[in-house]
């Protein structure tokens, strides 16, 4: 059996598609696996070794690899969820209904979105405090963790924006009190307060507004910074691993 | 090599090294960050007009609240469309805000207690607006209330006014 898989893979690699696509050889010598790395833009900004200690769960409970997992399910359900939903009064409230009780595994992907945004505050913020108590924000990561700050604050705005397309009361009094915080700020608080909402009342612009912000543009910032936030961590020499934990075995 | 038995630097920019003004290169370098600082301060300045809308379909702001003789003296009616209180005290109307200074929460009439409480966070006021206890930094304001010319009640929520301020009827 295991031969046979073997030899379809074998025939597989040396057909002209499969060798115009990936350009070397098997990876199996320490050149050619760093080589598959760096000739694969998926992975080019991965590291192409890793310290053993640094792979050990203690080392970063993979709180970060858990966030961009949930990213990663909050993208696609959140493509997903963008079929059947209308930014506009009264569709929204509606479309979210029928979700709900009328299209076919809706509020499943509902829940999974939904769940998923609570599970990745949870996880950045849970991120932040280990890198915080590991020292991970101590030279050469600083401007690592100034971009971990920047994703924190990204992460709760989706789920601020995210918060309001359901355009259900608690919706609405959720925007309306986040809103008026924001009027708070001196002298450019009103200014903002209505460019954010598109008007002076909680309506229909403030809920096409909040979408495209959900939707394009917070994403959108959050892949480029996630892109750099992972690159730097190769870039800085690997993760922070504890001196008691460096026992010396790569 | 030294600058001045350097056969690539001009006779001019020598001169201007020499102080009597600045390089061609600077210049240009000067003029073209200036260029694109003002192109960048346009490019901001159009998109805050284009993302501050221009014409809002928002409920008007001033409302008519009926006839005078709908509201009983000593009376806090609470008109929801309009999120407002209209009060009738012996010495006349006045118009108070519904809406919480806190954070905007819609505050609710207790008659039993005599007082607007806010659901929110807790906020108390008085009949006429005044501020019982917090988190609310500022009593409920008080909005122009006029006769029209037909009789009845006009209230403008953009306009506010001291508490002083009644409509004798």
């Amino acid at each position: 059996m295991a031969t046979s898989f073997q030899s379809v893979l074998q025939n597989l690699r040396e057909t002209k598609v499969w060798k115009s696509i990936f350009r070397r050889g098997p990876a199996n010598t320490n050149r050619t696996r760093s080589l598959a790395v760096f000739g694969n833009l998926f992975l080019h900004w991965l590291p192409v070794k890793v310290r053993e200690k640094s792979l050990r769960v203690r080392a970063s409970y993979y709180l970060g690899s858990i966030s961009f997992l949930l990213f990663i399910v909050l993208f696609v359900t959140g493509i997903l969820l963008m079929f059947y939903y209308h930014p506009a009064t009264p569709h929204a409230y509606r479309d979210m209904k029928d979700l709900r009780f009328v299209v076919s595994n809706g509020v499943f992907l509902r829940n999974l979105h939904r769940l998923a945004a609570h599970l990745m505050v949870f996880a950045v913020f849970w991120h932040m405090f280990h890198v915080f108590y590991r020292g991970g924000y101590k030279p050469p990561h600083e401007f690592n963790w100034v971009i971990g700050v920047v994703l924190l604050l990204i992460t709760l705005f989706l789920s601020y924006t995210g918060y309001l397309l359901p355009w259900d009361q608690l919706a609405f009094w959720a925007v309306t009190v986040g809103t008026n915080i924001i009027s708070a700020m001196p002298f450019v608080g009103d200014k903002i307060r209505f460019l954010l909402l598109g008007g002076n009342i909680v309506g229909e612009n403030a809920l096409l507004r909040f979408y495209v912000l959900h939707v394009v543009i917070l994403p959108l910032v959050a892949f480029l910074l996630i892109g750099i936030h992972f690159w730097r961590v190769q870039k800085d020499g690997g993760l922070t691993v504890k001196p008691k934990d460096d026992d010396g075995k790569e | 090599m030294s600058d001045a038995k350097n056969p690539y630097i001009s006779q001019a920019s020598r001169s201007a090294q020499a102080g009597d003004g600045i390089t061609r290169r600077d210049f240009l370098n000067e003029i073209t960050l200036g260029a694109l600082g003002i192109a960048g301060l346009g490019s901001v300045a159009v998109t805050y007009q284009y993302f501050s809308p221009n014409v809002l379909f928002e409920p008007s702001t001033t409302f008519r609240a009926g006839n005078p003789d709908l509201y009983p003296v000593h009376s806090v009616t609470f008109l929801q469309d309009q999120l407002v209180y209209i009060v009738r005290m012996p010495e006349g109307f006045y118009a108070v805000s519904a809406v919480c200074t806190h954070l905007g929460c819609v505050t609710q009439w207790k008659p039993d207690a005599d007082m607007i409480a806010c659901p929110c966070h807790g906020s108390k006021f008085k009949g006429d607006g005044t501020k019982i206890e917090g988190p609310a930094p500022r009593p409920l304001p008080h909005f122009s209330i006029s006769l029209t010319a037909d009789g009845e009640l006009l209230v403008d929520k953009l306009q506010n006014i001291k508490p002083a301020q009644v409509l004798k009827v």
